[in-house]
């Protein structure tokens, strides 16, 4: 259209626009030559990948769809898909409720709050290997602080029942601050003329406050929060190598990892492009849903 | 009555607020308490909850015995490096969308916006083969170049320059000022407060990213702190003193970070997520 325009006005403004272009182009070329290199091309070429019997140097030949075929008989595989699903149970839902705890406690403050907010923040701006440290030598079985508080002797990483839970509480640990903040984001926006207005109807108690007014208006950031989790669940990965290593026995090896063995360790180039693939769909299943969230949020 | 009941309840919410909050970070406090005590005071039970003798000999030991000063250096200039590099790139393009009117621009943003969909961590196999084969592998270009991608940086610089009125470009075009200028002298400091928001908040994630860097390096000297620290375990065997150290010098610049400018961070981390 803008263009169309400048065709009938004069030369000038065509010359005019030819130069808004130029500068325009030049403006964007630094990201756009990033964005093309480093997240589109590695995008188009993992589709690819994933047809080959390729090594991690690339190096391999067209296959069709046997890694798709033997994904699907794959027992690692489903088991990694089954541990992530698993992950994502004992964790997703917790860490919100914690994360709008936290929220509706800090929201009543009107001293300290800076400092309070600091406390239950400062966990997540810890480097993933710092947090794992830290709760490895806390759950320490022998000498560590929990078991003595919890007069227990557990191997809380190595046991094949309370790994997952464990590497769950860790993260739920690390990470809750950054959902209470987005709550608390939230609660601020709610307006205060509605408990007013709710007082004045009689409803006072706290409870039927929350169910009413709170619940029902914080619904937009809960579900954000709840997406954001399940987007960055599906590619767990950091906490769980370094805490119980996919074990004991494989029982906590989680998708990402899958592919990182069969990439990186036993040199499946190819098939870990496959397992790539496979939770990139499911990602994008996930985002679709974020994107239509954001849509309607600011419509 | 009302208001009695709230004078009395609010210093106790305080109270207990923060004596959760102390819990929550007890960890913390347990990790600066071993990494100053010696090895003979991690084998007690029960457990010594003061440091006894305090000592900085753990600290000392890992700081001349690792190359953890090095890891530091990687760091400190590839976190800086990413951050300036992102917030540039990011700012010229977000400027161009918003400033310029063309054909493709709302082609080229959606484009951008499509890239919020595509996991970073899906895309490691081919990325890695690329630097592979420009022979980037176990180096700090091949470090940085993968975590230039920051699609989010341009959405919210194209946000905040939506909002400025266009009178201010227009008198500026008018004294002859060409876009370039526009944008550094006139867009860009008005524009501060959520540029350092963002440059922080981008900090603290270059500092602590985990997962590439653990791919792309593999010699010791060439890891960045979050990744090197995990090899002070191998080192010595299980030495809980030593390794908490190592953890407390890493978390150390974040920490810091945050605790000064916790308002900014609380803003970006809010605005990068979509919630503002």
């Amino acid at each position: 259209m803008p263009s169309s325009i400048a065709q009938r006005i004069s030369p000038a403004a065509r010359r005019a626009g030819r130069r808004q272009r130029l500068i325009a182009a030049s403006l964007i070329a630094p990201f756009a030559i990033v964005y093309l290199s480093f997240l589109v091309y590695p995008t188009l070429r993992v589709i690819g990948l994933s047809l080959t019997n390729a090594d991690i140097a690339g190096v391999g030949k067209f296959i069709g769809l046997k890694n798709y075929a033997h994904l699907i008989h794959d027992r690692l595989f489903w088991a990694s898909l089954g541990h992530t699903l698993y992950f994502m149970l004992l964790c997703v839902v917790p860490n919100t409720a914690v994360g709008l705890v936290f929220a509706l406690m800090l929201v009543r403050l009107h001293r300290a709050r800076g400092l309070a907010q600091a406390l239950f923040f400062l966990p997540y701006i810890l480097p993933v290997s710092v947090v794992t440290v830290i709760w490895i030598w806390m759950f320490d079985s022998s000498y560590g602080v929990v078991n003595f508080l919890l007069h227990t002797k557990i191997q809380w990483f190595q046991d094949a029942g309370w790994a997952m839970p464990s590497v769950s509480f860790v993260t739920i640990w690390w990470t809750v601050g950054f959902n209470m903040l987005l709550f608390l984001a939230g609660l601020e926006n709610i307006p205060r003329e509605y408990y007013e207005a709710a007082a004045l109807d009689g409803v006072s108690r706290g409870l039927q406050l929350f169910r009413y007014i709170t619940w029902p208006l914080l619904w937009p950031v809960t579900s954000l929060v709840l997406i954001l989790q399940v987007l960055a669940q599906w590619q767990i990965f950091n906490q769980v190598y370094l805490l119980t290593a996919g074990g004991p026995a494989n029982k906590t090896i989680v998708v990402l990892q899958y592919m990182y063995v069969q990439g990186f360790q036993t040199g499946h180039g190819g098939y870990a492009a496959t397992i790539a693939i496979v939770l990139f769909i499911l990602i994008l299943l996930t985002s679709t849903l974020q994107v239509r969230f954001l849509r309607a949020r600011s419509d | 009555m009302k208001a009695v009941r709230k004078s009395i309840l609010s210093p106790i919410t305080t109270i207990a607020t923060i004596i959760v909050g102390l819990i929550w970070i007890f960890p913390l406090y347990w990790a600066l308490n071993t990494s100053l005590s010696v090895d003979t005071n991690t084998v007690l039970i029960p457990p010594a909850f003061f440091p006894k003798p305090m000592l900085l000999d753990a600290f000392a030991y890992v700081i001349k015995n690792t190359t953890i000063v090095q890891w530091y250096l990687n760091s400190v200039v590839s976190s800086i490096v990413i951050v300036v590099i992102v917030l540039s790139i990011s700012m010229m393009c977000a400027f161009a969308l918003s400033q310029i009117r063309f054909r493709a621009s709302r082609a080229v943003f959606m484009a951008i916006l499509a890239g919020f969909m595509i996991p970073a961590a899906t895309n490691v196999i081919p990325l890695f083969m690329q630097l592979n084969s420009l022979n980037l592998v176990n180096t700090y270009w091949g470090l940085i170049l993968p975590q230039l991608v920051s699609p989010i940086a341009v959405v919210i610089y194209k946000q905040f320059f939506d909002q400025m009125p266009v009178e201010l470009s227009d008198a500026a075009k008018i004294d002859g000022a060409g876009e370039f200028r526009i944008l550094f002298r006139i867009f860009l400091p008005l524009n501060w407060a959520i540029t350092w928001a963002l440059a922080i908040v981008l900090f603290i994630w270059a500092w602590n990213n985990f997962f590439w860097p653990f791919i792309i390096i593999n010699s010791t000297p060439k890891m960045t702190i979050p990744v090197g620290i995990t090899q002070v375990q191998s080192w010595y065997g299980i030495a809980y003193p030593r390794q908490l150290a190592s953890a407390v010098l890493a978390a150390l610049p974040t920490a810091v970070l945050y605790l000064i400018f916790q308002r900014r961070v609380a803003q970006g981390v809010a605005i990068t997520s979509g919630i503002k």
